[in-house]
């Protein structure tokens, strides 16, 4: 059987699966709440991407979620599915703390350069234990990675009250990063086009992009890429070939781990400038949706992560516009674009590949 | 005169561009024993397909004892009369042989009545047609020949009087395949109709009145197999004349090059897979392993050529000794040194399927320094020798982005031949080279295996295809249950003295 155009497959139909959820949370928008999907519609997309503020913060999103779909995409290769994002953010948010607490660094960019390397370290450092356990035990990575990330959160709680405290205050986060840690946001450098020194969208959106095209040379260009996809289809192949199941295990779980992690330089080191107890907000698990819909593929990831960015942003909107979509109706339709991008898939899929053979015997 | 059991006029089927049957009329009468042969994608399992229901004619009328049938669906199928016996059985292996008859049959929402009564139907059908099987058997604790035996109850419980038969003795022993031919008869005497799909033109000639020959799609020919012979077939299968012999010199043995000793592999259940067992192969010869699937053979293949460990014995190669367990134990060091390995399966290890082909052409030597560019992969080399290897190995179509489940069997095969062959390795492991490959493709494998042998190199040759092992090998080794149960030259044996090994049953020399 042929083929659909690699546009069709990346694009296209999560584009179509976005339309039908949309308009499933516009049958729900107005039959549930009796409000009008169509405004409703129009205030979350004018919300995301209406001003330089909805972009700053749409754009603040995504570059989170650029960070952990590539991270789960990576996994996803080696048929490995790692459900441990939301915790290896987590970790990685306290080595972004040390980095940025412990040294007093000179300049922002040096300190970047640490929590770069610290996040991705504590990142996969917390993969680690469930890739060892799935590498050499058999123990479904599914699980104990979703394990890891109730161990996370609460040694978070742990270290938010016992090590990164604020003297005098119950607040469970750290103190304020020094100055010279602070990431130059787009106020900063992209001031001409409208943005304000208060927009949380920093420097960190371009590290995302640069992950972006690592992970697609990684993939599609390196040997080890190639053992990590031969791996992903056919463990027994690989064996074949001499790809050893665990070297490849390790690794691509690290690398995933050291992805999710990066998230933190964005939303700790980038924008709250201190260490607090839920700089994830769940993150690691829309890293899962955003890779499903994005094909595990570094451009599909992107869009993807932004469509999730303008969900995050515009709902925001939404809930603060129409009181009677609360915040919860705004996970619902999130829910729905997850249901119809990731689970019901094939639902588009299928009759797409079939009207695509049909044009090809007729043309 | 009776109206045939099955009559198909003009039947078409396309898949996309693909035109897999094209306008097939096909007449098979009562009771008769009616052959289908063709390579594969001729078109011979889409026909079956049709007529069972599982897909549905462009064009074309099914006729069913002389009534004009539509069979929308297997159940349709079923009503009608037919049953289907796949090449790859369709059993549950934890049920019991009553359980799995009646699975999809059952008469109410209570079990226990259904199976009482289908036990003594079954008792009346295996007696009828000399089927013994014990109904409380669990399937998986059955030999292949008898969960066959399983198929065929449950077709006939169904009441089916027309019986499709898909590759049936691809999985058996000789003596299982007689015997399965010998309840054919018998089902035959019995007024069914059973229509058997083979590539084996032997099996043809031996059991069935009439065959039909399929080629791309179309029906080439149909025969009374009593005024046809096997090259005659063989040369409407293909389109022009084929070797069915395989043509060799007398082999030149040099040195020794695999030395093999007390070898020992135990599998992660713990059962002894290969019982200490010790061989040589020379340069210029060919060592042929033949012995029915699950003796050991595959384990043999897999130990050598790196992909599990062995628990005990010494392999060397030209005399210097190979890691078996430790660092360099892996495909990749078995490759350094000179070992390419076709194995059994390549859908399942041979190639990624999803891969492109040029990708399969570098697959386990992904290492090599041509191979690279700095950091990266250099896929244009890749590329380049991909489509310089489909050149020279004729894989069709020479189209090195195609995907590898996109090319047929034989294709398939012959990217893998080529990756494996075509860097001269001291040694080949090659398992089942021609499974499930045409006959113009298996010619051509054959071939370059000749002449890798009489390059000067060692090939160590596993498959259950005695046809295979007699015409390629030097010398026959013969495995059963672990061990190597008798050595033979081709010169100085027959089918039937390998099947006795086959089963096991050892010589015992000085007596007689």
């Amino acid at each position: 059987m042929d083929k659909m155009p690699k546009w069709a497959d990346i694009l296209l139909i999560p584009l179509i699966s976005v339309v039908l959820a949309l308009f499933a949370s516009g049958l729900v928008v107005y039959f549930i709440i009796g409000e009008n999907p169509f405004r409703a519609m129009a205030i979350m997309v004018n919300g995301a991407f209406g001003s330089a503020y909805g972009w700053g913060y749409t754009l603040f999103y995504t570059t989170n979620f650029i960070f952990t779909g590539l991270g789960v995409a990576v996994a996803f290769h080696a048929r490995l599915f790692n459900i441990g994002g939301e915790g290896q953010a987590y970790v990685a948010g306290i080595g972004a703390a040390i980095a940025c607490l412990l040294i007093p660094w000179p300049h922002w960019s040096l300190a970047l350069l640490a929590v770069t390397i610290l996040t991705s370290v504590f990142g996969a450092a917390w993969a680690a234990i469930p890739a060892y356990l799935q590498a050499k035990r058999g123990s479904h990575i599914v699980i104990t990675t979703i394990m890891f990330n109730f161990i996370a959160a609460s040694l978070m709680i742990y270290v938010l009250n016992n090590i990164f405290t604020i003297p005098g205050s119950a607040e469970t986060a750290s103190v304020r990063f020094p100055e010279t840690t602070h990431l130059p946001n787009a106020g900063e450098f992209a001031s001409f086009l409208g943005f304000r020194s208060s927009t949380p969208l920093n420097v960190s959106f371009f590290i995302a992009l640069v992950a972006a095209v690592g992970v697609w040379l990684l993939i599609w260009r390196t040997r080890l890429g190639y053992e990590i996809r031969a791996f992903g289809h056919s463990e027994t192949a690989a064996v074949y070939a001499g790809i050893n199941p665990i070297k490849i295990t390790m690794i691509a779980m690290l690398i995933s781990g050291a992805l999710c992690g990066m998230m933190a330089i964005n939303a700790v080191q980038g924008e709250s400038e201190q260490l607090r107890l839920d700089f994830v907000a769940g993150a690691g698990f829309v890293g899962i949706a955003v890779a499903l819909m994005g094909r595990s593929h570094p451009v599909g990831v992107c869009f993807a992560a932004l469509l999730f960015g303008m969900l995050y942003q515009g709902g925001a909107e939404l809930a603060f516009e129409m009181p009677a979509v609360s915040r919860e109706m705004i996970l619902v339709i999130q829910a729905l674009v997850i249901l119809f991008t990731g689970a019901l898939d094939n639902m588009v899929r299928m009759p797409m590949e079939r009207l695509f053979l049909s044009f090809r015997r007729e043309g | 005169m009776t109206a045939p059991a099955i009559e198909l006029k003009g039947i078409s089927k396309a898949f996309g561009p693909v035109q897999a049957n094209k306008d097939i009329s096909l007449s098979v009468a009562k009771g008769a024993i009616h052959g289908i042969v063709g390579e594969n994608g001729a078109g011979k399992s889409t026909l079956m397909s049709i007529l069972y229901g599982f897909y549905k004619a462009d064009a074309g009328e099914i006729w069913i004892n002389g009534n004009h049938t539509q069979i929308p669906d297997s159940q349709a199928a079923i009503r009608a009369g037919i049953g289907m016996v796949h090449q790859h059985f369709k059993l549950v292996e934890n049920f019991t042989v009553v359980e799995n008859v009646i699975l999809g049959a059952e008469d109410g929402a209570m079990l226990r009545p259904s199976i009482s009564k289908a036990r003594k139907v079954l008792i009346d059908l295996e007696k009828e047609y000399g089927l013994e099987v014990n109904p409380d058997a669990i399937v998986e604790d059955l030999s292949v020949g008898h969960q066959q035996r399983v198929e065929i109850l449950k077709q006939l419980y169904r009441e089916a009087d027309i019986l499709i038969l898909d590759e049936p003795t691809g999985v058996l022993t000789p003596s299982e395949a007689d015997q399965l031919f010998r309840i054919l008869g018998r089902l035959k005497d019995e007024g069914k109709t059973i229509i058997l799909i083979t590539h084996k033109l032997r099996e043809i000639m031996d059991i069935t009145d009439t065959v039909s020959v399929m080629r791309r799609g179309e029906m080439t020919a149909t025969v009374k197999t009593a005024e046809t012979s096997p090259a005659e077939i063989a040369e409407l299968m293909v389109g022009r004349k084929v070797l069915l012999q395989v043509d060799k010199t007398e082999a030149k043995p040099g040195d020794v090059v695999l030395d093999v000793q007390n070898l020992r592999v135990v599998d992660p259940t713990g059962v002894e897979r290969v019982k200490s067992i010790s061989f040589q192969i020379r340069a210029g010869e060919i060592l042929g392993i033949a012995g029915v699937a699950g003796n050991g053979q595959t384990e043999l293949l897999e130990v050598l050529g790196g992909m599990i460990p062995a628990q005990g014995g010494t392999v060397s190669l030209h005399g210097e000794q190979i890691d078996l367990t430790g660092r360099e134990s892996d495909g990749q060091s078995r490759r350094r040194r000179g070992i390419g390995h076709v194995p059994e399966d390549r859908q399942v290890e041979g190639l990624i399927m999803p891969y492109e082909a040029w990708e399969n052409v570098a697959f386990g030597y992904h290492h090599d320094v041509k191979y690279q560019s700095g950091p990266l992969m250099n896929n244009a080399a890749i590329k380049a020798d991909c489509a310089e290897k489909m050149e020279r190995y004729d894989v069709r179509p020479p189209n090195p982005r195609l995907p590898a489940r996109n090319f047929s069997g034989g294709n398939q095969q012959k990217i893998v031949v080529a990756r494996e062959m075509d860097r001269q390795p001291e040694l080949l492991l090659i398992g089942q080279p021609t499974r499930g490959v045409d006959i113009g493709a298996i010619e051509f494998i054959h071939k370059q295996i000749i002449a890798l042998r009489d390059a000067g190199k060692a090939v160590l040759l596993v498959s259950v295809e005695l046809d295979e092992i007699m015409g390629l090998s030097d010398r026959i080794a013969v495995m059963f249950d672990g061990v190597i149960s008798g050595e033979r030259l081709p010169s100085e044996t027959n089918e039937g003295d390998l099947g006795l090994l086959m089963a096991g049953v050892n010589e015992t020399k000085g007596a007689a």
